[in-house]
């Protein structure tokens, strides 16, 4: 089962190192999952090929979410989880994003981007290029910082109310 | 001549069919929904940002608490993600026996599915019923948990606790008497004029829209797509069981609903090959590192005392690294994604809910139908705010 799956993964390494010759990225496999660390700038592009080679088809994104790597540089990974209906295979993408800077929003090749997006930026505060509606949707709209990152308090409350319960 | 003027209204989050905790703004055309645009949030509860600050054994609590319609979907989503990172495989019985309890988690599931989605439209009966059956599924939680709802029985290397006397009789009793009740449902409804007229084409999504949305569970299926994870990419030894993929071919409210009562007819199925399998053995994995010592061992061995008060104080470490883990949860991939930094708590968990990705396919189902339509829509997705808001 394992080394049919490794030749799967390979199979996508190949594809994508043939395609994008330019392009740099680095494979990580870990407990039979392959992850691709891609440059920001490369995402659209890798994944509009990805979703549409007759090979591969990735034309299902799963899920969407970042990762704060407080005290790294680059300090926030975004991560892509893509799935292959027909073919039913798992890919992981990863982006590096500095804080203060901005990734491609992916919501041209997935629709499904659109949300995901939307709480990666209201929980970290990564903004995504290119997107059409990018507001908070957990929180509300006034609300400030960014819950989910690391250096933010897991016992937090907005400001308003702080001011009110001490009568300042 | 008039000019022609839209009005906006909130709907919800008071409206019986919005759950109380989502607000739909809506842009009519007298009664025609002209656009839809969700707002969430009201719920937030903060989970992925709480599992970052507790022990990987105490998150499982946590899990409950999002989809509380099937607590133990996502315990099953969350201990396989931990298995996976720890590298482990539970022994046979502890997997047969989750199989059997998530399977009847989704029965349980999709009977409060149907018994909402009937009364949003007007069918009073079918709620008292589906609520009596699923009843007796929250008697099997408590038999086997001590809890009604947030059972949390599922652990990182097998289960809470064995099975109690008498349950399996319990549950093939269940199973016996169930899929005549279910009959009696599609009595009331499969071929009620009244149902038909309400759901069929209503709420129509295209195949390559839905797999656009990321829509995944039946409201995929509904559209003909055949995804189905415990098919597709099994898990918990799904492989070993015969069942059918339910599959629709138009995607409106009424596929959605037959291929509900469709999985439920598998789901026993399902349940009826575990009880006929359910292999002797230990639930959990011999790994004193992981599961606690027996409670008579630790006033019996010094060992026991050790790990026992290790496990309680520190828990347990996993090795760094990160995997994402998927299950057919009773709405669609319900995904974990894990991420150790070798310590003993989570450096970070997201939960892939599909009733918020499902959610997002609202505005593309409704827009161009009646508001009355928009209420049999929103129970067709079948979503629980506490997945949606996490």
């Amino acid at each position: 089962m394992d080394h049919v799956k490794e030749a799967e993964e390979n199979l996508t390494v190949s594809k994508l190192r043939e395609r994008f010759p330019e392009a740099t990225f680095s494979t990580r496999s870990f407990r039979n999952e392959t992850t691709f660390l891609v440059r920001s700038g490369d995402i659209i592009r890798i994944c509009r090929y990805l979703k549409e080679d007759p090979g591969l088809l990735y034309d299902f994104l799963s899920d969407l979410t970042a990762v704060d790597r407080f005290g790294d540089h680059p300090r926030f990974e975004v991560v892509y989880h893509l799935y292959s209906l027909q073919y039913k295979w798992r890919l992981r993408l990863k982006v590096h994003v500095e804080e203060g800077e901005a990734t491609p929003s992916v919501t041209s090749v997935w629709g499904a981007a659109d949300w995901h997006e939307r709480e990666v930026f209201d929980m970290f505060g990564i903004r995504f290029e290119g997107h059409h509606d990018l507001r908070r949707i957990l929180m509300p709209e006034e609300w400030e910082g960014f819950p989910l990152r690391k250096d933010y308090p897991v016992q937090a409350s907005p400001k308003w109310w702080e001011e009110e319960t001490t009568g300042d | 001549m008039t000019e022609r003027r839209t009005m906006t209204i909130n709907m919800g989050p008071q409206h019986p069919s919005t759950h109380g905790v989502l607000r739909l703004v809506l842009e009519l055309d007298g009664e025609i929904i002209v656009r839809c645009t969700p707002h969430i949030g009201y719920l937030h509860t903060g989970m992925e940002k709480i599992a970052e600050s507790k022990r990987y054994q105490q998150v499982i609590p946590i899990t409950d608490r999002m989809d509380y319609l099937a607590p133990l979907s996502n315990n099953l989503a969350y201990v396989l993600a931990v298995e996976k990172l720890l590298g482990i495989e539970v022994p046979p019985r502890a997997q047969v026996i989750r199989v059997m309890l998530t399977e009847l988690t989704r029965i349980g599931s999709h009977l409060v599915w149907l018994g909402t989605h009937a009364i949003d439209i007007g069918a009073m009966s079918v709620f008292l019923y589906a609520f009596r059956e699923r009843e007796a599924i929250l008697d099997m939680y408590e038999q086997v948990s001590g809890a009604r709802m947030m059972s949390s029985y599922f652990r990182v290397g097998g289960l809470f606790a064995d099975l109690p006397e008498g349950f399996e009789q319990t549950v093939r009793s269940f199973i016996a008497s169930f899929p005549d009740r279910l009959a009696e449902y599609e009595d009331l409804l499969t071929r009620n004029p009244i149902w038909i007229e309400r759901t069929r084409g209503v709420g129509v999504i295209k195949p390559e829209d839905a797999v656009d949305l990321g829509l995944s569970g039946p409201s995929l299926r509904a559209c003909g797509v055949a995804w189905d994870i415990r098919k597709s990419n099994p898990y918990s030894g799904y492989d070993q069981f015969h069942f059918e993929m339910s599959r629709g071919s138009h995607g409106d409210v009424y596929d959605r609903y037959l291929c509900r009562i469709f999985e439920m007819r598998q789901s026993v199925a399902i349940v009826r090959q575990a009880l006929e399998r359910l292999p002797a053995g230990p639930v959990v994995v011999a790994d004193p590192k992981l599961i606690p010592p027996p409670k008579p061992m630790i006033k019996q061995s010094m060992e026991a005392l050790i790990h026992h008060f290790l496990l309680w104080s520190a828990g347990f470490t996993v090795p760094a690294g990160e995997v994402y883990q998927s299950i057919e949860s009773p709405r669609g991939e319900y995904g974990v994604y894990l991420v150790s930094d070798g310590s003993n708590k989570p450096y970070r968990v997201h939960f892939r809910a599909p009733s918020f990705v499902n959610l997002q396919a609202l505005p593309r189902m409704v827009e161009g139908r009646l508001v009355a339509d928009l209420v049999a829509i929103i129970g067709s997705i079948d979503i629980v705010l506490g997945e949606v808001d996490r």
